[in-house]
């Protein structure tokens, strides 16, 4: 039969085509990214160990599907077996098959920990002082020492809004904000607290880990902590779950800074949201004295 | 052979030749196709109508890959991509598979278990006219407003705050009309299969065929009401004033989710498992040997649906849920890849130590094995959740779950026209434009969606209408763009040879394959009643057993494998 030909010719331009493009592509090709935190790491080697599993079985049937199709194709006087099953292969294949899940669940179990809870912060991580940054909410992961830089993100059609505060329940008007890109310190702990406040969202940032979805009227939970040869890095990620016509262009940056340039750039927001709630309020003042509008006027 | 009357040469002379006697003739005429409640003529208009919806997801698919095929196009706007994944998605769920499936189980149900009709044949009418009014209303959103919040219509997306115009509504419509077909199909599948099998076919002679259509049935039973109350509550909440996904009323956006995926899942083996069915029929007959394992295939059939109950939440990894629900889901999820595991070995074991004929059919039956257990694979990675947080809702789901659907149920119905379209039409379609089209398609996919999960890795979410050019994003999605023609061409093939062969094909016989099951034993098209003698069942290929005593009875060879193989090739 002629189907032999086509077939290998099929087979080896799949293989061409592959390293075609194992060539200019590097990590991206056949893994999730990381490199920006632990637990992104931790994804990315137990993504390893299934993907290595997975590609045996996948060489194993493809190869015996493709064996029994060249092997035993139709030939003049060759007579077909009629094999109407053999119970113990069937019982040893299930078996075999069930096996393979349990050691993927006993390599996922093993490595579970390590993804969902925080690692402490490291020695040279930002010293977490302040009371106000320390998240202490019994509700969430903490790091074993309980200390992390507690973020509220909170995702609106079609931005992000990052709070810095560590009870993100409470409405602390005073405390500091930012839109788009997040800054944060290396070899610290940031746990994040995820909301959407209009329409779902999902917050993905893929050097430092999994997706976390952003529903009003639930709170989410991740974490990172992004090493110290990092810092002056951006990483950058978008919303993951359709949340309108502009959910393509919902993009969000990750900023990691030394602690000592983080806690100045903490303190020039505070500045500068201070000084832009003064001029405010300064002008909604000066509108109301001219007495061009009412009291409500000023607010749209 | 009243129905066959034509002066075209035979090429085939099938053994046994069975004629259906006293038949009045079929009435032609277009009125007849608006009041038929022959289940072969709905059977048909269920197959000719969904693909026509299939040919409509497609070309919105080929503008959404048009409009990837470079970084940042403009080629077409936010609003109308979103519409058309929406569409796409919908059409395809909808209006395609799940109903391609229905029309295939229409015709072939009653002739493989030996029926003269489906147990309520004025039900069955009903259930394809519900189906094209729920296509039509949804399609007219088109010149209104079309939906485009997806078509897993997440609140509060599509609530009417957010999503205002009817195309939600239009969407609701359809789901409630094309559940309420499918679930009327469904509970007459049931009857049918459970009271109107030939004489002698215990459920341990029913083909695998009709087996996978019962657990469809099932399987519909059991979901689409849990979808329709859920769609109910959306247009209440849209329209009435209630506030059931509503967070800021204390309504829940989750609920949705879990009420849309506890129909969802299952919805993936109602789509799947019949294409199984087809794989199952096709591949014992061109390997010349039995099934591997009859019982452990159709017990796993049982068992997919089972546990295909109970892993809806693999859907919702990354939604604030407690640990112990992902871990149950997981848990699920990998058991599913076990009778999953058992029917793909089956089948290689069938063809193990065959005489493989490489007929179209076959070819599709061995593509979609091939494409299935890739897709099979992925889902193992999207079942471990910590993974699944990098994986979920980027490219990487989007390739996986069209290697579970395109090839799997798609190549699965491929196989399935080219192996029934004999028995249905009467006339054989070109096995060398099959050929092909089968390369062309089976190219196309992988060129497609084989580069989608790269592109997904590299951190590209789905359902995006334009991508910045970093990485190898643009190379990633211009190779599957390429792909996504290649395949459509494979596609546009199979279309020319239906159109082609319909009326200018061989004349098939009534038993061009020397197939197993009943539906071969009538003419080609069967005539109305299907069968003037209902024969006895004796084992699961009643059809070899009938060739064996026709052959003891008038001294023909029919047994003998090669002989059979010459008459089976064509010009």
């Amino acid at each position: 039969m002629r189907r032999k030909p086509l077939l290998l010719t099929l087979i080896a331009a799949a293989i061409v085509a592959l390293l075609a493009l194992a060539g200019p592509a590097s990590a991206d090709l056949l893994s999730p990214e990381s490199g920006g935190s632990p637990n992104a790491d931790r994804i990315d080697s137990l993504y390893w160990v299934i993907f290595a599993i997975a590609l045996v079985v996948f060489i194993g049937v493809e190869s015996a599907l493709l064996y029994s199709l060249i092997k035993f194709r139709a030939r003049r006087n060759a007579v077909p077996a009629q094999i109407r099953g053999n119970t113990r292969l069937e019982v040893g294949w299930t078996v075999g098959a069930a096996l393979i899940l349990v050691a993927l669940a006993v390599v996922t179990f093993a490595k579970l920990g390590g993804i969902r809870t925080p690692d402490n912060s490291g020695a040279d991580g930002l010293k977490l002082a302040n009371g106000v940054l320390v998240a202490s909410s019994p509700t969430r992961r903490l790091p074993p020492n309980g200390k992390s830089l507690n973020v509220c993100v909170n995702g609106q059609q079609y931005i992000w809004r990052y709070t810095y505060q560590s009870d993100c329940s409470r409405n602390d008007f005073k405390a500091p904000f930012a839109y788009y890109e997040m800054v944060v310190p290396v070899e610290t702990t940031v746990t994040l607290d995820i909301t959407g406040q209009d329409v779902a969202h999902s917050w993905w940032i893929p050097k430092l880990g999994g997706k976390f979805d952003a529903i009003p009227g639930y709170v989410n939970h991740t974490w990172f902590k992004i090493p110290a040869d990092q810092a002056g890095h951006v990483f950058h990620g978008q919303c993951a779950e359709l949340c309108g016509r502009n959910h393509a262009d919902m993009a969000a940056a990750v900023r990691a800074l030394t602690p000592s340039q983080f806690e100045a750039w903490l303190a020039q927001q505070k500045r500068d949201i201070a000084a832009a709630d003064a001029a405010a309020q300064q002008q909604r003042k000066e509108f109301e004295g001219t007495g061009k509008g009412s009291a409500t006027g000023g607010g749209r | 052979m009243a129905a066959t009357t034509e002066t075209a040469p035979a090429t085939v002379t099938a053994v046994p030749q069975i004629a259906a006697r006293s038949v009045q003739p079929a009435s032609r005429g277009w009125t007849s196709w608006l009041t038929t409640t022959d289940h072969k003529r709905i059977g048909i208009m269920y197959m000719v109508t969904t693909f026509v919806f299939f040919l409509m997801g497609g070309t919105e698919a080929l503008m959404m890959r048009l409009q990837l095929g470079a970084p940042d196009n403009t080629l077409i706007s936010p609003q109308t991509y979103n519409a058309l994944f929406t569409i796409h998605g919908t059409t395809m769920v909808f209006l395609f598979v799940v109903p391609m499936m229905a029309g295939f189980g229409n015709y072939l149900v009653p002739l493989m278990i030996g029926a003269r009709d489906m147990a309520f044949p004025k039900l069955n009418a009903l259930s394809y006219w519900l189906l094209l009014a729920g296509g039509i209303v949804f399609y007219s959103s088109l010149f209104f407003s079309a939906p485009e919040a997806g078509w897993t219509m997440y609140t509060p997306l599509s609530s009417v705050s957010y999503s205002p115009n009817n195309g939600v509504d239009a969407w609701i419509f359809l789901v409630h009309l094309t559940g309420l077909s499918s679930l009327l199909g469904a509970v007459n599948f049931y009857a049918t299969i459970a009271n109107m099998r030939a004489p002698g076919m215990g459920w341990g002679r029913l083909p695998l065929f009709v087996w996978t259509i019962l657990v469809y049935s099932i399987l519909l039973i059991l979901a689409l009401p849990v979808v329709a109350g859920a769609v109910t509550l959306l247009l209440t909440d849209r329209h009435f004033g209630t506030h059931f996904y509503d967070p800021s009323q204390g309504g829940s956006p989750l609920l949705w989710q879990h009420l849309f995926w506890f129909f969802g899942h299952p919805e993936v083996y109602i789509m799947v498992l019949p294409g199984f069915g087809i794989i199952s029929e096709v591949l014992p007959v061109f390997s010349r040997k039995p099934i591997f394992g009859y019982k452990a295939v159709a017990a796993s059939t049982v068992v997919i649906a089972f546990l295909g109950m109970l892993v809806w939440a693999h859907h919702m990894f990354a939604t604030p849920s407690p640990s112990v629900v992902f871990i149950f889901f997981m848990l699920g999820s990998f058991l599913i890849a076990v009778p999953t595991g058992v029917k793909i070995f089956n089948w290689i074991a069938t063809l193990w130590r065959g005489t493989v004929e490489y007929t179209t059919a076959l070819l599709f039956c061995v593509g979609f094995i091939a494409t299935f257990v890739m897709g099979g694979i992925t889902g193992i990675f999207l079942a471990v959740f910590p993974v699944d947080w990098q994986l979920t809702d980027t490219y990487f789901v989007v390739a996986h779950l069209h290697y579970v659907l395109m090839g799997g149920a798609v190549l699965g119905i491929f196989a399935g026209i080219y192996y029934w379209f004999p028995k249905i039409t009467g006339r054989l379609l070109s096995e060398g434009m099959g050929r092909v089209s089968f390369g062309l398609m089976f190219v196309g996919f992988h060129v497609t969606f084989l580069v989608q999960h790269s592109a997904g890795l590299s951190g590209m979410p789905r359902r995006v209408y334009r991508y910045p050019d970093v990485g190898h994003l643009h190379l990633y999605n211009l190779v599957s763009t390429i792909g996504a023609f290649i395949l459509a061409l494979g596609i546009l093939i199979t279309v020319i040879n239906v159109v082609r062969s319909v009326h200018g094909g061989p004349v098939a016989g009534p038993d061009p394959w020397r197939a197993n099951t009943l539906e071969w034993f009538t003419s080609s098209p069967p005539p109305v009643n299907n069968f003037d003698v209902i024969p006895r069942v004796r084992s699961v290929e009643p059809m070899k057993d009938i060739r064996r005593q026709v052959a003891r009875q008038t001294g023909r060879v029919a047994s003998s494998p090669q002989a059979s193989e010459e008459s089976l090739v064509r010009t």
